[in-house]
């Protein structure tokens, strides 16, 4: 059975993927990327543990952590620099 | 007593440390046990001046009751927002609400805003300290004192009586 | 038994993956940013949570100890949401973007909100 539930859910998470680079590039304020930016993060980090699956590995959650970890301090940096002029004050 | 507190300033944190670090590393073996143990003796002692005083934690079986709460509304909310999103847009009135916090510390009000953010339907947008109000926006609103007197209810009293503030 | 874990796996993968794309049609169609904020932050979190869960669940029944590290990602996005949620919202009132539709930002809330990053300015 999860030979097909794994791809079919990575299809989706595929989809979720594409509507956030829609928009990603229609915008219309800097907010908005930023926010579908951090979307696509999120989104990321499940289509990796999935991948991690497929391939039966159970060796790719260093990186799902990493991109978590890097989201968040990106989307966290990048509104402090939007709020303040500044990342560190 | 305050050389003990001055060797091991956050106890609970560095208890944290150390399982987080067995988690990391997923073992429990005995060198992994030490280097957690080392980690977390010395973040926190260092770390400490750089982070705001803590409050303690009152009643810890309030705590676990508010965190089983706070799951459950989790799962069910969801579901009120799911219907909504599929739903033709001009069906909801989003808008902001101003909500009055009665809680005075930093931390208790961090785990309300973080919790109403969690929440569907409602997001905490900004905090005024002067004003002691908290501003959220709400994606469906329909009744601005009911949904007040909701998260006042629900969330802020047992907030109160677990942090004693 | 097999069959019943492996059936819970696959409805929690697809349940997380349909939340999450939920969330991100929320932030694709939805007409102004307040709005938007409502998707990622709780669907996309919820959703992902539930598929790391599954993924839990699989590592755990076929290699030898209990995957843990799932469980570590969730609670780290599950803190971080509402965060970057506030800032972004924070912003997002900084920039002055009110909503487009319903209810909108009273006059003493915006001023609360411009004295406040004022005061920080002169700070």
């Amino acid at each position: 059975m999860l030979s097909w539930v794994v791809p079919l859910a990575m299809g989706i998470f595929a989809l979720a993927l594409l509507l956030n680079l829609y928009r990603l590039v229609k915008g219309p304020d800097i907010v908005d990327r930023v926010l579908a930016l951090d979307t696509m993060m999120i989104n990321s980090i499940a289509l990796l543990v999935l991948t991690d699956i497929h391939l039966g590995l159970g060796v790719l959650f260093e990186v799902a952590m990493l991109i978590a970890l890097m989201g968040f301090v990106s989307t966290l940096a990048l509104s402090k620099y939007l709020l303040r002029g500044d990342v560190i004050e | 007593m305050m050389r003990w507190r001055f060797w091991l300033p956050r106890p609970l944190l560095s208890v944290f440390l150390v399982v987080l670090w067995l988690f990391l590393m997923n073992t429990l073996s005995v060198a992994h046990l030490l280097l957690g143990g080392l980690l977390g003796w010395v973040i926190p002692l260092v770390a400490d001046p750089f982070m705001p005083r803590q409050p303690e934690v009152h009643r810890p079986g309030l705590m676990l009751r508010y965190l089983l709460v706070f799951l459950g509304d989790l799962l069910t909310s969801n579901w009120v927002v799911a219907r909504l999103l599929m739903g033709p847009v001009e069906r909801m009135s989003p808008g902001f609400i101003d909500y009055p916090v009665e809680l005075n510390n930093d931390y208790a009000i961090t785990l309300l805003a973080s919790t109403i953010s969690l929440t569907p339907g409602t997001v905490s947008a900004h905090y005024d300290a002067q004003r002691q109000v908290l501003m959220i926006h709400v994606l469906h609103l329909e009744d601005e004192q009911a949904l007040v007197q909701q998260i006042k209810q629900r969330y802020e009293q047992p907030l109160k009586e677990i942090f004693q503030c | 038994m097999m069959w019943l874990l492996e059936g819970l796996i696959a409805l929690l993968l697809l349940l997380g993956a349909l939340v999450a794309l939920l969330g991100s049609w929320g932030l694709a169609r939805l007409p102004d940013f307040f709005m938007r904020l409502h998707g990622p932050t709780k669907a996309s979190t919820l959703g992902v949570g539930a598929t790391l869960l599954g993924s839990l669940i699989y590592f755990s029944s076929t290699q030898p100890g209990i995957s843990v590290q799932e469980a570590l990602i969730t609670l780290f996005l599950f803190v971080t949401a509402p965060i970057s949620a506030h800032l972004l919202a924070r912003v997002a009132l900084h920039r002055g973007l009110g909503a487009t539709a319903g209810k909108p930002v009273t006059e003493q809330q915006a001023s609360t909100i411009n004295n406040r990053e004022q005061q920080h300015d002169n700070t």
